[in-house]
């Protein structure tokens, strides 16, 4: 079971409130999660990585673990304490326009 | 009993006016979509429950809203707009080409006859049309394909479609505006175009005749008259009278014929309205005064209509969206400004009081007139 803590905008979007758990089969990469998170829930398809090109919206970030993930490899698997749902996958929309 | 329902949308977020038909008291719900960019929400003419909206945010992009029951409760819809094909270049500000790439959706224009069909212009300029309640949105490519698509270049604000009019007495044709690549005119419901820009004169690039590269701010049509245009361009006020084959300038007496709103009565097809900006550089009023300027002649001649509008110290914007009008008897007219007023006239603009005074800044207003 993956945990995974979205900003407050996207948990509106998806109707969610606090901690959103998923359970992941096969490899727990960046873009296995961001996925599963897109197939519950459909509405934020295009709000997190762009439609196309599955690059990350400018302005969120990815952390876990105290580390910042934004700039890894996308396949490159995530900590095992992400993948054992000991730590959240955090989507953070980051502080922008001053 | 007849009412009025105004769809605002500003940058933190949308907004529901409410009113009988006196239009003397107000009711405002809202925010809706609190702290998104509310680019504009529109009504469809057949089911005007049936509103779509367009949602943006820096942060999580475009996002699509649908309601069915006049705005009480919304519906996300595909938000998914892939240009067709290969999608090319435009010319960039300094001239060199630049990928087309999805940015927003700047308007959306419901059909006057199926609630579920909505078009949708976007930037980079290009329009997209849904016919499944915005289930999915698919590209009318022959705009962007038609040959100047590589000549278009952004205007200041980007190079939106902001502009669709759907000809009432034939759905096939179809007039667009893009800032700044000028109008644009389809007579086959969106797969060939033509540019309609002939008797535009813009001193601003190289060719001021050009075929494309107009900065067209704005156009308006009533529905009587579908081939009677009203355009407010970057500078100047123009018309025409066949449908776009020819322009002439109108600006008249205008003290500036800058401005980015343009709208008609809604019961005098030669009963116009601007709303005069100093300059492309100084977006507010000339002299801090908030004037809306009306031609009862199709132009040339206007007139001043301050009544209840600031008259000093007033430093605001009316953005091109952001002027509607109502169906009622006594035509209402509506704006809204970059300061989050919302301006109603309910004797077609002889007076006018402020039904908001502190939203955000105003992007959008849309006159819902319900039965």
């Amino acid at each position: 079971m993956i945990r995974i803590e979205l900003p407050s905008p996207l948990r509106l979007l998806a109707g969610v409130s606090g901690e959103v758990q998923l359970d992941l089969a096969g490899p727990v990469t960046q873009r296995s999660v961001v996925d599963a998170i897109e197939l519950r829930y459909p509405m934020l398809r295009g709000a997190i990585r762009d439609h196309v090109t599955k690059q990350r919206r400018p302005f969120l970030r990815f952390y876990a673990c105290g580390e910042d993930l934004s700039h890894e490899s996308i396949d490159a698997p995530l900590p095992d304490a992400v993948a054992k749902g000991t730590e959240p996958y955090l989507v953070i929309g980051s502080i922008a326009g001053g | 009993m007849t009412s009025v329902r105004l769809l605002v949308g500003t940058k933190k977020g949308a907004f529901i006016l409410t009113s009988d038909g006196k239009r003397a008291r107000w009711k405002v719900d809202g925010p809706h979509f609190a702290g998104y960019e509310m680019y504009h929400l529109k009504g469809s003419p057949v089911d005007p429950n049936r509103i779509y909206a367009s949602q943006c945010s820096g942060w999580f992009g475009q996002l699509m809203q649908r309601s069915d029951d006049g705005g009480k409760t919304w519906t996300a819809v595909d938000n998914k707009f892939t240009y067709d094909g290969v999608p090319g270049t435009h010319q960039w500000y300094d001239g060199t080409p630049h990928p087309w790439e999805f940015k927003r959706v700047w308007h959306l224009e419901p059909s006057l006859t199926d609630p579920d069909t909505v078009y949708a212009g976007i930037e980079d300029a290009a329009m997209f049309r849904t016919t499944d309640g915005g289930t999915s949105w698919h590209e009318l490519s022959g705009l962007r394909g038609h040959g100047s698509g590589s000549k278009w270049a952004p205007g200041a604000g980007g190079m939106g479609l902001h502009t669709i009019l759907i000809d009432p007495t034939n759905h096939q044709r179809i007039f667009i505006a893009i800032s700044a690549a000028g109008a644009f005119r389809t007579d086959d419901g969106g797969t060939t175009w033509k540019p309609i820009n002939k008797g535009l004169n813009s001193l601003y690039i190289p060719d001021p005749t050009a075929e494309v590269g107009h900065c067209v701010h704005r156009i308006a049509m009533h529905p009587s008259r579908p081939n009677t245009l009203f355009m407010q361009k970057h500078w100047d006020v123009l018309r025409t009278d066949d449908g776009g084959e020819n322009w002439h300038e109108i600006s008249g007496n205008l003290p500036t014929d800058f401005g980015f709103p343009i709208d008609v009565h809604a019961h005098e097809p030669e009963t116009v309205y601007v709303v005069p900006i100093k300059s492309d550089a100084e977006h507010f009023p000339l002299d801090g005064k908030l004037q809306v300027y009306r031609s009862r002649t199709g132009g040339n001649e206007w007139e001043a209509l301050t009544k209840g509008l600031p008259q000093k110290d007033c430093y605001v914007n009316v953005l091109r969206e952001a002027m509607d009008v109502d169906t009622m008897d006594e035509c209402g007219v509506y704006f809204g400004t970059t300061g989050g007023q919302v301006y109603a006239s309910a004797d077609s603009g002889d007076s006018w009081k402020a039904i908001v005074h502190d939203l955000p800044a105003v992007l959008s207003v849309e006159v819902q007139t319900l039965a």
